[in-house]
């Protein structure tokens, strides 16, 4: 239930996971798995996280996060796992 | 785990191809509001809805925020009015005063529309059913979220062609009491047969009596999404285009039944259903026309249209089953004209007329839906074009129904305006021979042979 996944799209740039990964460790969330791909020449990065220990409510992260996102120049989305994995796997 | 490529997949869905949930609409019985004065009866509605529905639009928000798919509307459907007021109601005006009770409680929860302005009256109609729709054309014009319906035939009673007869006039004066909105009234009048009891798409929307006290129904969409998977696929046969749209349908619902879900968990309310109607927006490449033309149709219309809605609408049930615990509604492809860009288009084009559109209804769609057509149409006319559709429904064991607007003042060819989701439309050509003699015999058409199954 506390899984999420965070999606980074956009222009490669150097420090994206620096700044990312910082942020997530501020807020006490776990990194479980990152990767990334690049699709039709944009630069996407995916994490799952456990957000269990974070004390910050989770509509909060997101709004911080995408603006973040803004920060930097690309567009990160936190998810809640559940829409990938009910939609993905039967 | 997941993967990033279907990570992705699931973001393009929902960024580039509007993978959407259409509606989570709640459904409120008011058969414990009934009292003989009026004002009791007003009060125990509006505090009923409000006690349940206080939370509904913040949880909707909620969820969008956190499952980053879009969650279009939030409303409440209720217990027929009919059927809870006829001993408060004395009038007209007492419904009237419901209506906009209703409006208030809407507007006091943050829904855009409350369903459940309504009358199931397919074998007769009660003194209070008819009162109720009598008063129709001016609770419409008085309040602003009601939106109506009335049910006038089922395949287990047949038709009731004096109620037919009714709604001819009363869609004219609803249209009429509307014509400053360009008739917008009658966008939220439905005139069904074989009603369901658990649709959350409006404006037929009400909370069947079969229902639970409260109850989560959710609507799917995502045209574009299937759109976009079907132009991976071009040129390849049936059984490869029938899989694609079943595998599509089967992700877009899962998305459905996950917020149905937690929607259903946040707010303490049983999930109903999921409805697996496609349902198109205005919005360029949201369009089930799309869709259509996609398979190989220069322009919805064309011969083959029928058996390409038949299958579109098939598959996307077939998809959509798996997906869910329990499916209802109307589901099935929508094709409302004025909501459907790709819909304006043909009928522009001259592709798409509104007997071609009947046609379609009978395999699919949930019937002539958002048709906009010369304002001086003769009640009786409007009534033929009811109990064409009712028919076509009651024969084919379906939901069916119509949903026109007699634009005020305007005449084929002209464009209308009504704003929002419901789109814009050309007024089309109507069959101008009379049938006037045939509506109004008076009566019912009986039940068909195949409804006798004891």
């Amino acid at each position: 239930m506390n899984k999420t996944i965070i999606t980074v799209v956009g222009k490669d740039t150097v420090g994206i996971i620096a700044r990312v990964c910082t942020y997530l460790a501020d807020n006490q969330v776990n990194i479980e798995d990152i990767s990334q791909t690049i699709v039709q020449g944009y630069f996407n990065m995916m994490m799952i996280a456990d957000i269990g220990r974070s004390q910050k409510p989770f509509s909060e992260m997101v709004t911080e996060l995408e603006n973040l996102g803004e920060e930097i120049g690309v567009r990160i989305r936190c998810m809640r796992e559940d829409i990938f994995t009910k939609m993905h796997r039967i | 785990m997941v993967s990033i490529l279907e990570v992705h997949e699931t973001n393009k869905m929902i960024e580039q191809e509007k993978l959407d949930v259409r509606t989570i609409t709640l459904g409120i019985s008011l058969l414990d509001c009934g009292d003989s004065n009026l004002d009791a009866l007003s009060q125990n509605i509006y505090k009923k809805i409000l006690r349940l529905a206080k939370t509904l639009v913040a949880t909707g928000k909620e969820i969008e925020l956190e499952y980053g798919i879009p969650i279009v509307n939030t409303r409440i459907s209720v217990t027929p009015i009919a059927l809870i007021a006829g001993s408060a109601c004395r009038s007209e005006g007492d419904f009237v005063s419901i209506a906009r009770t209703l409006d208030l409680a809407a507007r006091d929860t943050g829904v855009n529309f409350i369903g459940g302005y309504s009358a199931l009256v397919s074998k007769g109609m009660t003194p209070a059913d008819e009162t109720l729709i009598r008063s129709i054309p001016l609770a419409l014009s008085s309040t602003e979220r009601v939106c109506c319906s009335v049910n006038i035939g089922s395949t287990k009673t047949g038709i009731n062609m004096d109620a037919v007869l009714l709604m001819g006039t009363i869609i004219k004066e609803t249209a009429s009491a509307t014509r400053e909105n360009n008739s917008l009234g009658c966008a939220k009048l439905v005139v069904f047969c074989n009603a369901p009891d658990d649709n959350p798409f409006m404006a037929g929307a009400f909370h069947g009596v079969s229902e639970a006290d409260a109850v989560i129904n959710v609507g799917v969409s995502g045209p574009g999404v299937i759109r976009h998977a079907l132009e991976a696929v071009r040129g390849e046969n049936f059984e490869t285009l029938c899989e694609t749209v079943k595998r599509t349908a089967f992700k877009v619902t899962r998305a459905g039944q996950l917020v149905a879900q937690v929607a259903s968990e946040r707010l303490g309310i049983p999930f109903g259903i999921v409805d697996l109607s496609l349902a198109p927006t205005p919005v360029v490449g949201d369009s089930v026309a799309g869709i259509l033309e996609e398979m190989g149709l220069e322009s919805v219309g064309a011969p083959g249209t029928t058996a390409a809605l038949a299958l579109l609408n098939d598959h996307v049930k077939k998809g959509g089953i798996m997906a869910s615990s329990f499916v209802g509604g109307l589901s099935g492809a929508f094709i409302p004209v004025s909501e459907d860009q790709g819909m304006i288009d043909a009928v522009l084009r001259g592709s798409l007329t509104l007997e071609k559109l009947e046609a379609m209804t009978s395999v699919s769609s949930v019937g002539l839906d958002m048709i906009a057509i010369p304002g001086d149409t003769p009640a009786s006319t409007i009534s033929g074009i009811i109990a064409d559709e009712a028919a076509i429904g009651m024969i084919n064991q379906k939901t069916t129904a119509v949903r026109l607007i007699p634009v005020m003042d305007k005449n084929v060819g002209e464009m209308v305006e009504f704003g929002g989701l419901l789109g814009h439309a050309p007024v089309q050509q109507v069959n101008t021979f009379c049938c006037s003699d045939f509506i109004s015999r008076g009566g019912r058409i009986p039940a068909p042979i195949h409804s006798f199954r004891n």
